[in-house]
């Protein structure tokens, strides 16, 4: 995969510049950004995505509902959707795994560990 | 002569020709088989010979070809082990640099994480002069990078002498109750402008509220004008990282600065608009 594009969709301005930071490390990366699951999804629409990584507790749509309308699209049900959240309870890992996240990471975040995280779904 | 004696005369004469005939070959044989004893004897002695001078190589001293290519041999088998045993060590000498490298790259991940933190905590701190901005900012840094569920931001009210919660995360603010400077653990660590640290927290969040996990005076160079207190830390924030004291160090000091500038700042719009509107009206 020569360039991946990522998505981030999460409410925090400053979560996005330190997600961002990370995944600038990866060559040739971009990094497309929305503040909410309506924005993702428009947003997702516009762009040709690699992977989605979201927050769950956001306004307007939470992250829980926006991963469950990305896997009822059969243009996007492929697109590994990576959860970066501050719930950290085993049923709420659970949950976004049976609607189809491929990863879940809690917060606060290593950088490094999200890296290995989204290198291993891309297959970087 | 008669014809009989012709016949005899005849048969004799054959066979005496037959008898120097096998005179002959009996003579030629004999000579043959005196060449092949000759021959024989010939080989014999050579073989005696050759067979004296490989006993004597096999006796010498610096052996014979054979010995030779044996120590060959032996020496450069020798000389294998010696290089052998050589590269065995340096193997193990780089295996060990190997590992001191990748601790060190671990350790530098480490370091640009942490300063990768450091940057956009302080970045967002001074990104907006907007007061409620940057209280908003103040919350996402600690939910974010610190991993604090439930906290409180407290400023000082310097005539009352009263820290008054202004922000607030996990709870409503109006549980929160207000502090008397220089009264318990928050009100004595802004005081004396001092960071406090809970080794021992309580379960019970009334009690924290008094008593803290943490509690980080807000400071401009030694002037307090507020405080972070932290209550609780998200479920699976288990304990306080490196990185996170160097964020509550930054937030001592650049959330003081925005917090401050930003008030200025809303107060001064307010006051210009205010201006702004007065003259407006006296020029009616």
């Amino acid at each position: 995969m020569a360039s991946p594009t990522f998505l981030i969709i999460e409410d925090s301005p400053t979560m996005r510049q330190l997600i961002r930071f990370a995944l600038n490390r990866i060559p040739g990366a971009e990094v497309v950004e929305a503040s909410d699951g309506v924005d993702g999804l428009k947003k997702l629409s516009s762009n040709k995505v690699d992977l989605i990584l979201t927050d769950i507790n956001m306004p307007i749509m939470d992250g829980l509902k926006l991963v469950n309308l990305v896997r009822s699209n059969e243009a996007y049900k492929d697109v590994p959707i990576v959860i970066i959240t501050t719930e950290g309870a085993k049923e709420d890992k659970e949950r976004a795994m049976a609607l189809g996240a491929n990863a879940y990471i809690t917060k606060p975040i290593q950088s490094t560990a999200l890296l290995s995280t989204v290198k291993e779904l891309l297959k970087l | 002569m008669s014809i009989k004696d012709t016949g005899d005369k005849r048969s004799k004469t054959d066979h005496l020709e037959k008898g120097e005939e096998f005179l002959d070959m009996f003579r030629k044989g004999q000579e043959f088989t005196q060449d092949l004893l000759k021959e024989n004897e010939r080989l014999r002695f050579q073989v005696i010979h050759l067979e004296e001078a490989l006993k004597k190589k096999l006796q010498a001293p610096d052996g014979g070809q054979e010995n030779n290519t044996s120590q060959d041999t032996v020496q450069k088998l020798a000389q294998y082990e010696t290089r052998l045993r050589e590269l065995e060590t340096r193997l193990s000498e780089v295996e060990a640099e190997n590992v001191d490298f990748v601790q060190r790259y671990i350790d530098v991940e480490e370091q640009n994480n942490n300063l990768a933190n450091l940057y956009v905590a302080s970045y967002q701190l001074h990104s907006t002069l907007d007061y409620e901005e940057v209280l908003q900012i103040i919350l996402e840094i600690i939910i974010n990078l610190i991993g604090g569920e439930v906290f409180a931001i407290y400023l000082l009210d310097e005539k009352a002498n009263m820290l008054t919660p202004e922000a607030s995360e996990g709870v409503p603010i109006s549980d929160i109750p207000v502090v008397q400077l220089g009264e318990g653990v928050i009100g004595k660590a802004v005081q004396a402008n001092e960071s406090y640290f809970n080794d021992n927290p309580s379960e019970d969040l009334k009690e924290l509220y008094a008593d803290p996990l943490v509690c980080i005076p807000l400071t401009i160079k030694d002037d307090v004008i507020g405080t972070i207190a932290l209550f609780r830390l998200l479920q699976q924030k288990v304990t306080f990282a490196p990185v996170d004291f160097e964020l509550f160090t930054l937030l001592a000091g650049h959330a003081a600065t925005a917090i401050f500038s930003s008030r200025l700042f809303t107060e001064s719009k307010r006051k210009l608009s205010t201006y702004q509107g007065f003259l407006d009206l006296l020029s009616q």
